[in-house]
This record gives C-alpha cells, sequence and structure tokens, in this order.
C-alpha cells in the first residue's frame, strides 16, 4: 500500500475506487459485505439482549444490588426479591438431566456409529432427529402424565428405600420436583447427544479403527481407547449442547417442576427454575419491582449461560491439548 | 532382450511364481505365507481371482498394478482387515507359517501382522502412547519404556523424538508420523508388516527415509508392501507382484519383473503404458 502511494502519488486513491467498482461489479465486494452483515448481526442480537436486559432490570438493580443473586425470598407483595431459588433450580434440573442423559445418550451413539448395521444406524438416526424436533410442551405432557404419576408410585419409593440415607432422596414423594423435572429435561436432550455425538464418531478416520485392530485391540478396545478420544471434542461439544437446551428449557419445565422458589437438598423437593417463573409471571407482575426482577433474572440466566459455555470452551481446549484431534484430520 | 541381466537373485525364487524358471528353484526359499486361490468378494462383485502366491521370510515383497487392481484388497486379506467391511467375502485359503489364518482368533491373530497405512495415522496421544498402545492392550509383561526405545530405533525415530516422548504424535512431520506408525506397529513384534502406499502421502526426502528404513526390516519381520510407484517397488523390494482387474498377472524377482517381464500387460505397465 505505502510504496503504490509513493510511486504514483495521484493514482492511489482513484485505482483504489475504480478496483473497488470493478470488484463490486464482479460480485465479490457484495458478497462480502452481504456475509459480513449477517456474521455481525450475531454480535448485534448479542449485545442488544444484553443492552435490553441492563436496561429493563434498573429498579431491582438499584434496590438489591447484589443480594438479588443470593437471597431465597421472592415476595410480589412485599417487593422483596432474591434470584437464588430459580438460579438453584435451573442449575439442579440441569445437572440432574445431564447426569442421566450423557451415559445414556453417548452409549445410544457408539451403538449406533460402531456396531449396528448401517440400515439400523439410519433408521434409528430419523426417529432421533424426529425426537429433537418434537415441541417442548409434548415433552410436558409426557412428563404430567407418565413421568409424575410413575415417579410418585414407583421410582421415588423406590430410591427412598434404597438410596434414602443420602439427603438427595429424602422427604415425601410428590411425584413433581426438581428429580422429575431433570428426567423430562434427560429425555429432551438425550436426542441432541445421541445426534451430534453419533456424527462426530462416524467422522472418525477409518484408518483410526484399523490402526487399532491391526495391532490386535478387539473391536470395543478400539471403539472405547481410539475412537471415542478422537472424538471426545466433538461428543463434549454435544453435551453442552444438551447443556444449554437444559437450562434453558422452560415449558416442559414449569409443567413437572412444582413452581414453588424452595432451595431443597432433597431432589423429591418441589422448586422452581428462572425460565420458568420468567414465564409464568411476567404477564401478571404487580408491580414495576417485580417485573424488573424478572428482567434481571433473564440478565441472571443469559449469564449463566455464558459463563457455562466459557467453562465448556475451556474444557474443550485443556482435554483436546494432548492430542489435537480435531485440528487435524 | 534383457536376457542376458538374468538376476544373480534367482535363487531366491518364490514357490508359486508365475514364471517357469522360477518355479523350478523355489523350494529353497522359506515361505512366511503362502496365499493359494484366493477369490475375493465385495457383495456380489468379485474383486480377486484365483491368487495365488507366497510371501517369503525376511525378504519385502511387493503389490503393484493400476488403481483398482486389488492390490489393497489382497494386502488387507493377509492381516483379515476386511473383516470389518460388511458384506465382504473371501473364498481360499491363507497360511501364516503353515497355519491356515482364517480358522484363527482374529485379535490375536492380528498381533502377528502389523500394519501400516497410506496417510500417517497416530493416534491422538503423545508419542510415547503412540508406541505403547500395541504393549498395553496386549498386556505386555516387558518393560514398556524400554519396548518403546527399541521400536523408535527400529523405526529410526528414536534420535529425533527422544527428548519429547510425551509431547503429542500431531507436532511431528508427516514423515516422523509415519515412521512413529511403524514403530507403532514393529511394537507389538509382528512377523508379517504390511504396508499400503506408505509413501504416497510423502514428500521426497520422508520417501527416501522411509524406504531405506524398509529395506533394514527385512532382518526384523517379513515385509509386504503395496505401491503405486513402480521405481519404488523396483528400489526396495525382493519379489514383485503385478495385478491387473483383479488377477495376479506376473510374480518374479523385482529385477526379473522389471528387466525381463514374462507377460506383455506387465511390459505394457512398467514401461508406462498404462496405469
Amino acid at each position: 500500500m505505502a510504496t503504490t502511494t509513493t510511486t504514483v502519488p495521484s493514482a492511489g486513491p482513484v485505482a483504489g475506487l475504480r478496483s473497488f467498482l470493478f470488484r463490486l461489479r464482479e460480485g465479490d465486494e457484495i458478497a462480502r459485505m452481504i456475509t459480513f452483515l449477517f456474521a455481525a448481526s450475531v454480535v448485534l442480537v448479542t449485545l442488544l439482549l444484553v443492552f435490553v436486559l441492563w436496561q429493563g432490570s434498573v429498579l431491582p438493580r438499584h434496590k438489591f444490588g447484589f443480594n438479588f443473586f443470593h437471597t431465597s425470598v421472592w415476595d410480589p407483595i412485599f417487593d422483596q426479591f432474591g434470584a437464588l431459588p430459580f438460579i438453584y433450580g435451573t442449575l439442579v434440573t440441569s445437572a440432574v438431566s445431564l447426569f442421566v442423559a450423557v451415559p445414556l445418550g453417548i452409549g445410544a451413539a457408539i451403538f449406533l456409529a460402531e456396531l449396528a448395521p448401517a440400515r439400523v444406524s439410519d433408521t434409528l438416526e430419523f426417529f432421533i432427529d424426529l425426537l429433537a424436533a418434537v415441541p417442548s410442551v409434548i415433552y410436558g405432557v409426557l412428563g404430567v402424565f407418565i413421568v409424575v404419576p410413575l415417579m410418585r408410585s414407583y421410582i421415588q419409593p423406590a430410591l427412598q428405600n434404597t438410596l434414602g440415607f443420602l439427603p438427595l432422596f429424602k422427604g415425601p414423594a410428590y411425584g413433581i420436583g426438581f428429580l422429575t423435572a431433570g428426567l423430562v429435561l434427560a429425555i429432551m436432550v438425550i436426542p441432541y447427544i445421541i445426534s451430534v455425538s453419533r456424527e462426530v464418531l462416524l467422522a472418525v478416520p477409518r484408518d483410526q479403527r484399523e490402526a487399532a485392530l491391526s495391532l490386535g485391540s478387539t473391536r470395543w478396545e478400539s471403539t472405547w481407547q481410539v475412537v471415542v478420544p478422537f472424538a471426545r471434542p466433538g461428543i463434549l461439544g454435544s453435551i453442552f449442547l444438551a447443556l444449554a437446551r437444559a437450562l434453558g428449557e422452560t415449558m416442559a419445565v414449569t409443567m413437572v417442576i412444582g413452581n414453588t422458589p424452595i432451595i431443597s437438598a432433597s431432589l423429591f423437593s418441589p422448586g422452581y427454575s428462572i425460565a420458568a417463573v420468567i414465564a409464568n409471571e411476567l404477564t401478571e407482575a404487580t408491580s414495576n419491582l417485580h417485573y424488573q426482577s424478572l428482567i434481571e433474572l433473564g440478565l441472571a440466566l443469559f449469564l449463566l449461560t455464558f459463563i457455562l459455555n466459557g467453562l465448556a470452551r475451556l474444557l474443550i481446549v485443556a482435554t483436546s491439548q494432548r492430542g489435537r484431534a480435531m485440528g487435524h484430520t | 532382450m534383457h536376457a542376458s541381466v538374468r538376476p544373480a537373485l534367482s535363487v531366491n525364487l518364490p514357490p508359486i511364481a508365475t514364471s517357469p524358471a522360477a518355479r523350478e528353484t523355489s523350494a529353497v526359499l522359506s515361505m512366511r505365507m503362502t496365499i493359494s486361490k484366493v477369490n475375493f468378494f465385495y457383495g456380489s462383485k468379485q474383486t480377486l481371482f484365483d491368487v495365488s502366491m507366497g510371501i517369503a521370510t525376511n525378504k519385502v515383497t511387493s503389490l503393484i498394478g493400476p488403481s483398482g487392481c486389488g492390490k489393497s484388497t489382497l494386502l488387507r486379506t493377509l492381516n483379515r482387515m476386511y473383516e470389518i467391511v460388511r458384506g465382504a467375502r473371501l473364498e481360499g485359503e491363507i497360511l501364516l507359517d503353515g497355519q491356515n489364518i482364517l480358522t484363527q482368533d482374529v485379535t490375536s491373530y492380528r498381533r502377528r501382522v502389523g500394519m501400516v497405512f497410506q496417510r500417517p495415522n497416530p493416534f491422538p496421544k503423545s508419542i510415547f502412547d503412540n508406541v505403547a498402545y500395541g504393549l498395553r492392550i496386549n498386556g505386555s509383561k516387558a518393560p514398556i519404556s524400554e519396548a518403546v526405545e527399541k521400536s523408535l530405533r527400529h523405526a529410526a525415530l528414536w534420535e529425533e523424538v527422544k527428548d519429547h516422548l510425551h509431547k503429542s504424535a500431531y507436532e511431528l512431520s508427516g514423515g516422523q508420523q509415519q515412521r512413529l506408525c511403524i514403530a507403532r506397529a514393529l511394537a507389538v513384534e509382528p512377523e508379517v508388516l504390511l504396508l499400503d502406499e506408505p509413501c504416497s502421502a510423502l514428500d521426497p526426502i520422508s520417501t527416501a527415509k522411509i524406504e531405506e528404513l524398509l529395506v533394514q526390516l527385512k532382518d526384523l519381520c517379513t515385509i509386504v508392501t503395496v505401491t503405486h510407484n513402480m521405481q519404488q517397488a523396483a528400489r526396495i523390494s525382493d519379489f514383485t507382484a503385478f495385478l491387473l482387474t483383479g488377477q495376479l498377472i506376473e510374480f518374479s524377482p523385482t529385477p526379473q519383473l522389471f528387466t525381463t517381464p514374462g507377460d506383455s500387460r506387465t511390459e505394457a505397465y512398467i514401461t508406462g503404458r498404462f496405469g
């Protein structure tokens, strides 16, 4: 650039303009600008989201400050608002769902990618994609009519009888509560984990499997010690996709969690989640402070998602450092 | 016209060689593997037709031929790697040390026949763990780090990597990765080492190193290599088999195959008229 302007000073900008117009006509520049706008809109929407949530929550931020995030009284009548029970409910239900969904989902993905005949795998994949597309309210209905009665009559009593010494499984079996919400969430996110993990496993180069087999691995050793580690970054990605969905799920959770802002060590206890309380109370907020507190809850959920996603990235970077499998295919 | 260039190697002739002269003197050589009347099918499509040949102990045998001639398929029958492909079927008999390989337990059989692939394919682990992998899954009693060093020395890689054995294998160059894969295969002390176009993804210098290495490794194990590079086959192998459309056209000592091919199709191929 510098050399063009010094040797032919007058031609610089004109030539630049001409070349720009030429490229504009060619379409490259148009394509570049349009796609840039599309890409930039992602950042724009994110910033807008934070801005709206921040602006909309002025009152509770001034009134409660940081206390909002670690107090647990939620009382619209006396205008006392603390977010902790909701943050707790969101985290606990998501954790329960991943605890159940990760082993099941990855196990199923391994079967579909490595062991099942191609036709079985493709057929099942069709149903899995279908499950992933079912609206969450349907899962909520499934939860209310099937999971809740099952939990109340069979699963929760059984857990109480066997693992009742743990604080996790104490208290009356209502059917609804953290555990049920977590299970319904697990049912919802398993298809995501299976679908993405299966794709990632199928993308592992065939010669990785063959190298392991040619050294005298059994089929399972080659799958578990070579193929799965190779695909690990992608499998972790599928788990974080599932986590993101679990954190933000509204409808199915609110139908089975009990909608009571309680912090309890027992998974049988009813609870509440951030997304559920926003959906339930936003249209009926009695005061400005109530309304804005709900918006600040939205901000909290956004931050929670942001932090967990950040940690997830770090985890992926940290665990794939050694092998750098995906950087080299 | 090259009749006078008759190789001094003539004593080392394979038993089921296609040239008549070869058959006469074949008994002298000990055979690590014997392939007899092998027909191979993918579903209903036949890709090998009645292939019979011997793999001489502690020699390099090259399989050459144009793309799709079945040379890789033939190589993959030797460690039964074809079995992981659905619908693949083999008829005929393959012996290793006189025993039918098809009736043995496939997992323990594959430990005796190592394999190196077209593209370097180290596992996403450290250099050390790559070489140690085969030893660990086989529950080797020998001290692993000594065995790893030995294999890396055999693969002529030790001097280059001895100070960073715990770095990722992916930090090595392509040629080093391929030698690492050879070390990984050698670690379980196979009797036979199969190489499927081991240099096709490498630059000329790395290729030269691998070729030199293979010639040295003969003393350690029997080597079968697939290559589409005829010069390479001529440089490194003792015996060369030429395949065309699934048939073994000619199998002779390398100098003989390249100087006095017995079949007009072999001659056409090695003089570059097709393929």
